[in-house]
């Protein structure tokens, strides 16, 4: 595993009997780029993001897992960012909303949430698509219900919810007509 | 969150050196094993668990699910502990031949904390009592000897069954309550070698030491549960009631299992979620169902014996009339047989 990079003399460290690294190296590939950062071990992917990387269109809501604001796609899969240490995501393939779109072609969802102004405010949204991808990718949603169940993870105060639905619903109705292509 | 030092061993060997010498049970280790972290790190954040250093376990290979024995389906089925909860809950294998087992699952956190929580992590998710979380309020379990909030405050999810008046939280989990019914086991490695756990003996009851939830030992690893081949897959079903349509912990639910001669009921399985400080089943209601016809009154009268000694808090004995109606709709779902 990775090795500490830096000496843990500052702080916290000195009454244990062995100090927690500093920072440990992690590399990962972040939206098609090999990236590699040192970080603490008990930093967030979500903070990882947000503060070393700068990628902040995740968002942190209750940093608790029970909003979905901070959805990434781990290897192909939506988790909650909030609840993964970075240090965990070694040689993982991390997608977050800044990696969805192919230059200036927005993701068919991102094109759809436009479309049926599936937002208000906007700070759950790329939660929300990240969400959407990932169900799409699953494929167990068939009927509205389904996509209501599966995507109760991710939370709207604004009550967006029936704009949310008839997106996705558009992308996954598309899907199925081409032949599993958005 | 506190400091901690970080390890990620890649195979079981190394992964039990690393909590090696460890007294006690897991629930009270400093050095704690993390696979999906969906709890454990949500729990630290709050202050609530403290470890010293964490082993991440996710990359040990323990996640296959697998037939038991040489010919396929009818040895029962393996679930790798490191096995994520959505993948057990979407196997071919699990769906067909365990239908209350991936219903069960489906029912519990959403779509993303699936992806991510592992089938041994879901054994050992800790209670969502909101005093165990609130480290300003006193908690039994959190800090023993400091008494229990929920019992004077606040405690409309609590236990209606086998509390005591150290504690009254209950275990959240659904995939338990199926897997309590099924009387799966938990295997599980340590320093003297394997050892399995019938899955009745695995959590336990609060009484004076309600800070222990498990009987994992510190120096042990969970690798997998096993399931039998009985899977009860014709008359099955799990019923969750909550106070949302989705994303809710269950404030009673039923798993149901019977095997059918005809109208009549042969063997019946029933484990409660949302009522105990662990999966909840009991002998007489089983034994009460054995040998009647599938009825609405038979099924009233299994739940009448299980909640006889059922005993509410000030916020929620409305649970003890809720289980009771769960338990007939559940028996009746299970057995086919009309219910209002």
């Amino acid at each position: 595993m990775s090795q500490p990079t830096g000496p843990a003399s500052r702080g916290h460290a000195q009454t244990q009997p062995a100090p927690p690294p500093e920072a440990l190296e992690v590399t990962l590939t972040l939206n098609g780029s090999r990236r590699t950062l040192h970080v603490a071990p008990w930093t967030s992917l979500l903070d990882a993001l947000r503060l070393h990387l700068d990628l902040t269109g995740t968002k942190k809501g209750c940093d608790h897992g029970q909003c979905g604001a901070c959805t990434v796609l781990v290897d192909g899969r939506r988790i909650n960012s909030c609840l993964t240490l970075a240090v965990m995501m070694e040689g993982r393939t991390v997608t977050t909303i800044e990696g969805l779109a192919s230059g200036d072609t927005l993701h068919p969802l991102q094109e759809a949430f436009v479309e049926h102004d599936a937002f208000q405010c906007g700070y759950c949204t790329p939660g929300q698509i990240c969400s959407a991808v990932g169900m799409l990718e699953e494929g167990h949603a068939k009927t509205d219900d389904d996509i209501r169940e599966l995507m109760s993870g991710n939370l709207c105060r604004c009550g967006a919810y029936p704009n949310i639905v008839a997106a996705i619903r558009q992308v996954m109705d598309g899907q199925s007509k081409d032949g599993g292509k958005p | 969150m506190r400091a901690f030092s970080y390890d990620r061993p890649d195979n079981v060997d190394a992964a039990l050196r690393g909590v090696a010498g460890q007294p006690g049970t897991t629930t009270e280790a400093a050095v704690k094993f993390v696979a999906g972290g969906t709890n454990l790190l949500d729990l630290m954040k709050a202050d609530v668990m403290r470890p010293e250093r964490l082993v991440d376990i996710s990359r040990l290979g323990l996640d296959r699910i697998e037939e038991i024995g040489d010919s396929g389906g009818d040895g029962g089925l393996r679930l790798g502990a490191l096995a994520r909860n959505a993948d057990t809950a979407y196997d071919e294998r699990v769906q067909t031949r365990y239908p209350m087992l991936s219903k069960a699952i489906l029912a519990g956190a959403s779509a993303q904390l699936r992806n991510m929580a592992t089938n041994g992590g879901n054994l050992l998710q800790r209670t969502r009592c909101y005093y165990f979380y609130d480290t300003g309020t006193p908690c039994n379990k959190r800090e023993p000897g400091t008494g229990c909030g929920a019992l004077t405050g606040v405690n409309r999810i609590h236990a209606i069954l086998g509390a005591s008046d150290h504690c009254i939280a209950v275990h959240p989990s659904d995939m338990c309550v199926a897997l309590a019914a099924l009387e799966a086991v938990v295997r599980v490695s340590g320093p003297k070698g394997e050892r399995i756990i019938p899955f009745a003996d695995f959590h336990r009851l609060p009484g004076d030491t309600p800070h222990i939830d498990s009987t994992l030992a510190a120096d042990e690893l969970i690798t997998a549960i096993d399931l039998p081949a009985e899977g009860f897959a014709k008359h099955s079903t799990y019923l969750k009631v909550r106070d949302r349509a989705s994303y809710a912990f269950a404030l009673v639910s039923v798993a149901a299992a019977l095997e059918m001669d005809g109208q009549t009921i042969r063997t019946a399985r029933l484990a409660l979620g949302g009522v105990a400080h662990k999966p909840w089943r009991d002998p007489a209601a089983e034994a009460e169902l054995a040998g009647k016809p599938a009825s609405l009154e038979t099924f009233a009268e299994a739940a009448r014996v299980l909640l006889h000694d059922a005993k509410g808090q000030s916020h929620n004995a409305f649970k003890i009339g809720l289980a009771e109606r769960a338990i007939v709709r559940a028996l009746a779902e299970a057995a086919g047989v009309e219910h209002p």
